[in-house]
C-alpha cells in the first residue's frame, strides 16, 4: 500500500479519532458547556441591567468564564489516553508532532464552539454594547485560541502526573494569565473605546506573538515528555 | 531486504529496582525469535523497550535498514506491536478503530479494504460495534489486525496467545509463520504454546 508521510495527515487523523471519541462520550464537552452555560445565565441574571456593573467589569466576567470552562474540558485530551491505556497505541503509530497539534486541533476548535454559544448569550442577558464588532471577534478569535494553545500544552505537561489536578492549577496560572489579561483589556476596547483597532493593536499583537511563541515552544517540550 | 535489530548492552531500573541488565543480542531478517522468563524477569519491559516506547537506562537499540540507522520516524512506520497493557479506543467501532490507526500511518485504505481484514479474524460481523463490547479474545484479535494493518517489519508481540481461543492461537501461528518469512518477529511468553514460534533470543531470570 502507498503511504503518506508527515505530521500532517497524522494530526488531522488523531483531530478527527478525537472528536469522533468525543461525539460518543461527550466528557469535554458535557464539562465545558454545562459549566460556561450555567456561568453566563448566573452572570446574565445577576449583573444585568439595571445591576449598574461597569463593562470593564462585564470584560472580565466573560474571559473568567471561557478560562475555566477551557479548564473543565480541555485538559482532559491527554489524560484521558493515560487513563484509558491507550497512550501507547498513539505513540506507536503517531509522531509527538502529529500528537500534539492534532490534540491542540481539537482544543482550538472545541474552544472556538465554545465562545460561539456562550459570548452571543453573554452579550444578550447583560446587554453588553459593542462598539467595534470587528475587533470584538478578532479578539475572541485570538484570545480563545491562545487559551486553547495554554490549556492543551500544560494538559500535555501534567498528563503524566499523578497530582495532575493540582500541577495543572499551579502551571495553567502563569501560562493563562497573560492572554487572558490582553484578551480582557481588547475586549474592553472594543466595547468601549472609540478608536477601538488603535487601542487595541498593542493586545492582538501580545495574543498572536503568544500563539507563536508558545506552539513551537510546547512543541519541544511535549517530544520528550511524550516519548516517556 | 536486509533489517537488523541490535540490542546494545540494555540496562533498565525503575527507581532503584534493576528490572534488565545489560541484555546484548542481535536479530536479523527473516526470522522469529521469543523472549523467555518468568511472569516479573522484565519481558515486558525489554518488548517495550525495543518498541521504542521505553528508554533503557543504559545501552541503545539500533534499528539498521541495509546497514543504515533508522530515524525514530522510519522505525515507528517500521515496527508493530501488540501488547495487554496497550488497549484500543473502547467507544470506537471496531472498524473505527482500525480506520484510525491505517490513518494515522498515511495509509490510503479503503473501508472495503478494512473489512477484508476484520474478516481474516472473524470480526466482519462485528465491525460496527464498538469496541467496549468485544470479549478480551475479540479485542485480543483486533488488537493483532491494529498492528498489522500497516504490514510491519518487525512486529513485536507481548504474551500475543493470552484470552484466544483455537481459532485465535491459529491466527497468530500463521502470522508469525508469515511474518517470519519477510521481517522480524520477536514474541515475549512463558505460555508453553508460543515456545516453539521462534528461536530463543534472549532468557531473563525472576
Amino acid at each position: 500500500m502507498n503511504r503518506s508521510s508527515g505530521w500532517v495527515h497524522e494530526a488531522f487523523a488523531v483531530f478527527a479519532k478525537d472528536w469522533l471519541l468525543e461525539l460518543r462520550t461527550r466528557v469535554a464537552l458535557g464539562a465545558v458547556v454545562l459549566f460556561a452555560v450555567t456561568s453566563v445565565m448566573a452572570s446574565g441574571f445577576a449583573l444585568a441591567p439595571p445591576s449598574g456593573v461597569p463593562a470593564e467589569v462585564k470584560a472580565a466576567l466573560l474571559w473568567v468564564v471561557v478560562f475555566f470552562a477551557a479548564v473543565a474540558g480541555l485538559s482532559r485530551v491527554f489524560v484521558v489516553e493515560e487513563e484509558t491505556r491507550t497512550a501507547d497505541s498513539l505513540r506507536l503509530a503517531v509522531s509527538p508532532t502529529g500528537v500534539f497539534v492534532g490534540k491542540l486541533l481539537f482544543n482550538t476548535v472545541l474552544m472556538w464552539g465554545l465562545c460561539l454559544v456562550t459570548v452571543p448569550l453573554y452579550l444578550l442577558l447583560l446587554e453588553v454594547p459593542v462598539r467595534s464588532a470587528s475587533l470584538f471577534v478578532t479578539v475572541v478569535v485570538l484570545g480563545s485560541t491562545a487559551l486553547a494553545c495554554a490549556t492543551t500544552a500544560v494538559g500535555a505537561i501534567v498528563a503524566k502526573a499523578t497530582t495532575r489536578g493540582a500541577l495543572f492549577g499551579v502551571l495553567s496560572f502563569p501560562v493563562a494569565l497573560p492572554p487572558l489579561l490582553v484578551a480582557i483589556h481588547g475586549t474592553r476596547a472594543a466595547w468601549l473605546s472609540g478608536g477601538a483597532w488603535r487601542v487595541a493593536t498593542g493586545d492582538l499583537q501580545v495574543l498572536v506573538g503568544f500563539i507563536l511563541v508558545i506552539v513551537p515552544a510546547s512543541l519541544l517540550v511535549f517530544e520528550h515528555i511524550w516519548s516517556e | 531486504m536486509n533489517w537488523q535489530i541490535e540490542l546494545r548492552r540494555i540496562s533498565k531500573v525503575f527507581d532503584e529496582r534493576v528490572v534488565l541488565r545489560d541484555i546484548s543480542a542481535t536479530v536479523t531478517a527473516p526470522g522469529a525469535w521469543t523472549i523467555l522468563g518468568p511472569n516479573g524477569s522484565g519481558k515486558s519491559t525489554l518488548l517495550r523497550i525495543i518498541a521504542g516506547l521505553l528508554t533503557p537506562t543504559e545501552g541503545e537499540v539500533l534499528y539498521l535498514y541495509n546497514g543504515e540507522r533508522l530515524t525514530a520516524h522510519q522505525r515507528r512506520q517500521s515496527v508493530g506491536m501488540v501488547a495487554p497493557d496497550i488497549a484500543l479506543y473502547r467507544p470506537l467501532t471496531a472498524l473505527e478503530n482500525l480506520r484510525f490507526f491505517a490513518r494515522a500511518r498515511g495509509l490510503p485504505v479503503q473501508d472495503s479494504d478494512l473489512l477484508r481484514w476484520l474478516e481474516r479474524v472473524q470480526l466482519r460481523s462485528r465491525a460496527h460495534d464498538p469496541v467496549a463490547s468485544f470479549s478480551t479474545g475479540m479485542v485480543q484479535r483486533l488488537k493483532l489486525l491494529t498492528a498489522l494493518v500497516h504490514r510491519p517489519s518487525v512486529l513485536l508481540l507481548d504474551e500475543p496467545g493470552s484470552n484466544l481461543d483455537e481459532a485465535g492461537m491459529e491466527f497468530i501461528r500463521e502470522t508469525v509463520r508469515e511474518q517470519a518469512q519477510h521481517g522480524i518477529v520477536i514474541i515475549a511468553t512463558n505460555d508453553t504454546r508460543e515456545l516453539g514460534y521462534g528461536e530463543p533470543l534472549v532468557r531473563l531470570g525472576a
